[in-house]
């Protein structure tokens, strides 16, 4: 089995990517302290504003512009660090704005566009705005070449895919600018679009009213110079994620359905041709050191040492809860290995305490970046972590 | 679990653990305030446990004799999966006695409310053929959200809509976890103020007045017992009730160990977990992990408590591979 260290020579973008709630934003943190630690100038992002990246990398808040992590930090934590951490949250509609300044032709068309109703909706909330302005920043950093590696955490979205499906989506609409011309207030090129246009236009305008379709029509009219450049843009971003110097992990937490998800998006990440690196899973519940049938007569033993009954028997009830949750993860993460035909299967275990600030992160580091047998001796406590 | 790390005992305060209702008495007790009203719409981020709390709702909703329709967004189907039932779609499938379930589809929704809103057979095979109309619906900002708010609002209806609809006593609304569900649910009101004019207007405005009627809607957050989760849910709280306006009734903290040691018994073993080796050290470690989270956990309610307005309430977490239909039993009949 590759070790993260191994998965990561050479490369230049690793994105993590999985459904909400598994743990991206500790993970990506983790993954870029590490990398910074073994002497790499390294840059992670988020467009999460939830504050998450911030609070467990010890900042106050992060901005829009690259912030280094201080590096005292990280040696409290008994973490040496070699090489540069920074991070940096995204602002969506601030980098849209960049964009929108970049392409314009001139300064008319440019204010036209940031002054559109439509506009400011799709730049704050458009489905997939968010994912596309991230993967245009990443771009961005990339092209500037300041690090040796960018670590991108995807959007919480609930479905994985929406990331993958996002910039694909947005340039889909922005090349809707023929619609601008059916859209003209005079109708004229809707004449010519025959009879079953005009008629869906005229419904159209009935049930949504007659303003936003104003609004549509001047925004396509305002993109139409544009819309060269952004394609032209949006093919190099891709080109960036399929290149091989580009890695992507898969992170997911061990029960059903969040496997499920990592299984299916790793098939799209295939189909997609896009490098996929290893799979990491959060808050595994190990099996203890191996039993040898031991554990039969565990309640009369813990009745013997401890010499209360009653004890030994919530104890002894404890330990089957934990053994089936361990049993349960080791089965789905077996499956997780048959399906994605892959030994680099990352566990990082359920920490007794919550991750959420950079002692958890330096734990969390620790199993991210061990060898195989190191995490085993880590998990059954033979390491100190 | 990790039996290598250390348990801090340093001491918390138990405070917390004084609010918790024995079980035996949170059990079916009657909760008029959430399930006498019309509409309740489950948010919260991502893993938190949302969809077994909307269907736990429903099944307690249901056990009272209402008759009850839990509805799924942007074409999910994780509830049909906790009912291990084939996918429902854009139906509404009954799963058990009073209890339906449906995923609302927004293209669906669109299509039933163009149907809706044209009479002529003609006119809406034209614009569904339309590649200009698919077109622009897909380009409208919110509009799909719009027409699935509005989907949930049919379904809410007395006098329903769509040809021969059932009558619902409570839809409950298990909310995308997307940006907390804010934005989907201030997609009414935004509308209104784009299209200022149409029949999309006022009906923007009948959507927003239905999500924000305090008296028959309210919004109910799935929170787990960590910093983060923690921290978010209070923003949460105040989003909704300030930007939204919708009244929230509920926190649930899902997913709560249970307090199964004390501190001398965690103190006895950790002696034991020195001395020992095999499964009685691993037994002994795994129990100090359990009293470790427990108290952390009982820490976060605490926090919890002091940072949202609504009654906060607990919901166990469940030893158990995979919550299925009877797990969401279990915690129906644990709901407050």
């Amino acid at each position: 089995m590759q070790t993260l260290d191994e998965i990561l020579a050479g490369k230049e973008v690793c994105i993590c990517a999985g459904s909400g709630g598994v743990g991206k934003t500790t993970t990506s943190a983790a993954i870029a302290a590490g990398m910074a630690a073994r002497g790499m100038k390294v840059c992670v992002l988020t467009i999460d504003p939830a504050k998450r990246l911030a609070d467990s990398l010890g900042l106050e808040e992060l901005g829009n512009e690259a912030r280094q992590v201080d590096p005292a930090l990280f040696e409290r934590q008994g973490i040496e660090m070699k090489g540069e951490l920074w991070a940096m949250m995204l602002d969506a509609k601030a980098t849209f704005d960049e964009l929108i300044a970049r392409h314009a032709p001139d300064e008319q068309a440019r204010d036209r566009v940031l002054g559109n109703r439509i506009y400011q909706q799709i730049s704050n909330a458009l489905a997939g705005s968010q994912e596309y302005m991230a993967m245009e920043k990443l771009f961005e950093l990339h092209s500037e070449g300041r690090f040796d590696l960018l670590v991108m955490d995807t959007p919480p979205s609930r479905n994985a895919l929406d990331f993958l499906d996002a910039p694909k989506r947005l340039t889909q609409f922005i090349e809707g600018r023929s619609l601008g011309v059916f859209m003209k207030p005079t109708g004229l090129a809707a004449r010519f679009a025959g009879r079953g246009a005009s008629v869906a236009l005229g419904v159209f305008k009935r049930i949504v009213g007659f303003d936003l379709l104003a609004d549509l029509a001047e925004f396509f009219n305002a993109f139409s110079g544009m819309v060269d450049g952004f394609q032209a843009r949006a093919k190099r971003v891709n080109d960036l994620l399929a290149d091989p110097a580009t890695c992507f992990l898969v992170v997911c937490g061990p029960q059903g359905e969040p496997i499920d998800e990592a299984v299916y998006f790793h098939r799209k990440l295939v189909e997609a041709k896009l490098p996929f690196g290893g799979v990491i899973v959060n808050k595994v519940h190990y099996p203890a050191e191996s039993l040898r049938g031991e554990s039969d007569d565990l309640p009369a033993l813990l009745a013997e040492r401890l010499g209360d009954a009653d004890l030994a028997r919530r104890v002894a009830a404890n330990f089957a809860d934990y053994q089936a949750l361990a049993e349960r993860d080791a089965r789905n993460i077996e499956h997780l290995a048959r399906e994605l035909r892959t030994s680099t299967v990352i566990r990082v275990p359920h920490l007794d305490e919550d991750v959420h600030d950079l002692a958890g992160l330096a734990q969390v580091n620790r199993y991210l970046f061990a060898t195989g047998e190191e995490r085993i001796a880590l998990a059954a406590g033979r390491l100190k972590a | 679990m990790t039996y290598g790390l250390e348990i801090p005992l340093r001491g918390y305060s138990y405070e917390a653990a004084l609010f918790l209702p024995p079980p035996e008495i949170a059990r079916n007790c009657p909760i008029p305030d959430l399930l006498d009203k019309r509409l309740l719409i489950v948010t919260g981020k991502g893993g938190v446990g949302k969809t077994t709390v909307a269907v736990a709702l429903g099944m307690r909703a249901a056990a009272e004799g209402k008759r009850t329709i839990v509805c799924e967004v942007a074409a999910q189907e994780n509830a049909s999966r906790i009912f291990d039932h084939a996918e429902v779609g854009f139906h509404e499938v009954e799963m058990e006695e009073n209890l339906w379930s449906i995923s609302i589809d927004p293209e669906e929704s669109m299509r039933e409310y163009v149907l809706l809103q044209l009479k002529v057979r003609a006119m809406r095979d034209l614009l569904f053929r339309s590649r200009i109309f698919t077109y622009l619906a897909a380009a409208t900002p919110g509009l799909k959200e719009l027409v699935t708010i509005g989907k949930i609002w049919e379904l809410a209806q007395l006098d329903r809509k769509v040809k021969r609809g059932r009558k619902y006593d409570l839809v409950i609304v298990d909310a995308p976890a997307t940006g907390h569900g804010v934005g989907f649910l201030q997609t009414p009101r935004t509308f209104a103020s784009i299209a200022r004019v149409g029949p999309i207007h006022s009906q923007a405005q009948t959507l927003d007045r239905f999500i924000t009627d305090h008296d028959h809607a309210g919004a109910v957050i799935v929170c787990l017992p960590e910093e983060m989760p923690v921290n978010e849910s209070a923003q949460l709280e105040s989003e909704l009730r300030d930007e939204v306006g919708v009244a929230v009734d509920r926190v649930y903290l899902n997913g709560l160990y249970p307090e199964r040691f004390d501190k001398s018994e965690a103190e006895r073993l950790a002696a034991l977990a020195e001395e020992e080796n095999g499964a009685v050290r691993a037994a002994a470690r795994a129990a100090l992990s359990e009293y470790g989270r427990a108290r952390a956990q009982r820490a976060q309610l605490a926090r919890l408590r002091r940072r949202v307005g609504a009654p906060v309430r607990t919901l166990p977490f469940l030893f158990e591979p995979e919550l299925g239909r009877e797990a969401a039993r279990r915690l129906s009949q644990r709901l407050a």
